[in-house]
């Protein structure tokens, strides 16, 4: 049950994938993208990671919601009503990319990964509290400086310019 | 279900988000692309949390760091996308070539 669950998510996360780079419209390839996230969010459901699941399914439902306002305000195309391809160097991407999965697929077969140490905690979620507010709390606080320092670039990047540096506005 | 179908999936969601990246004209575009290669470690980390080491959380640290990276990347590509159309009515990686070499 688990294993055709699995390929099911797992055939739909890597055709919605695909499906991003070849529907005709922006719209359409944001919600590709959306059910590509929410298949792996899916997925990680499967394996027990209840709180990393959801929170992938919540995050990217919003993202993508954003990107699709991004979409309408940047596009020439967002509802796809003139399908366009809007590709360069497609041959030597589609090398580049295939060369890169023979070589990750041969490796992942080819690789004798270790053996299972240690199993699930009963709740991985608490695990996680845990860990990320104690032995692990620096990961925490160099993320949380991360989106400080994101939340200041972006809105420096995105604002017009000030009355103070007119001169540096082209 | 095994780590290395697993492997496989997150390889497959890398590979396409590869070629995204690297074929999209539209930045818009060429995010998204960005953003399925993360996908893919998101699954790959949470492969080697369940398969490699299930008894410490660091897989799921991981995890939690690709994904806040997804957000970030998003955030700043809209930002640097709002500045260029700003400055130079551009939304395309051609005419967005200064660094070129």
């Amino acid at each position: 049950m688990e294993a055709v669950a699995f390929w099911v998510l797992a055939l739909a996360a890597v055709g919605s994938g695909v499906a991003v780079f070849v529907v005709g419209s922006m719209a359409r390839a944001t919600f590709a993208l959306l059910a590509s996230f929410l298949c792996v969010g899916a997925e990680l459901l499967l394996i027990g990671l209840h709180y990393l699941g959801v929170l992938v399914i919540l995050m990217m439902i919003m993202e993508m919601l954003v990107m699709v306002v991004f979409m309408v305000a940047y596009m020439m195309n967002p509802a796809g009503l003139m399908p366009m391809t809007m590709l360069h160097n497609e041959r030597g991407a589609f090398a580049i990319s295939g060369t890169a999965f023979a070589a990750l697929a041969v490796g992942i077969f080819a690789v004798p990964w270790p053996a299972r140490a240690g199993n699930p905690p009963r709740d991985p979620t608490f695990a996680l509290g845990e860990s990320i507010m104690g032995s692990k709390m620096l990961v925490m606080m160099v993320i949380g400086i991360a989106i400080l320092a994101t939340m200041i670039a972006t809105v420096v990047l995105a604002a017009h310019r000030g009355r103070y540096d007119r001169d540096g506005a082209s | 279900m095994t780590l290395e179908t697993f492997l496989l999936l997150a390889a497959a969601l890398f590979c396409v988000g590869l070629f995204g990246a690297l074929s999209q004209q539209s930045i818009v575009m060429l995010m998204m692309g960005l953003e399925l290669m993360i996908n893919g470690i998101v699954v790959a980390g949470a492969g080697f949390w369940y398969w490699v080491s299930p008894g410490s959380a660091d897989g799921q640290v991981l995890v939690l760091v690709a994904i806040t990276v997804m957000a970030l990347e998003m955030a700043m590509g809209f930002a640097v996308v709002t500045a260029l159309f700003r400055a130079r009515d551009v939304d395309l990686t051609d005419d967005a070539g200064d660094l070129k070499g």
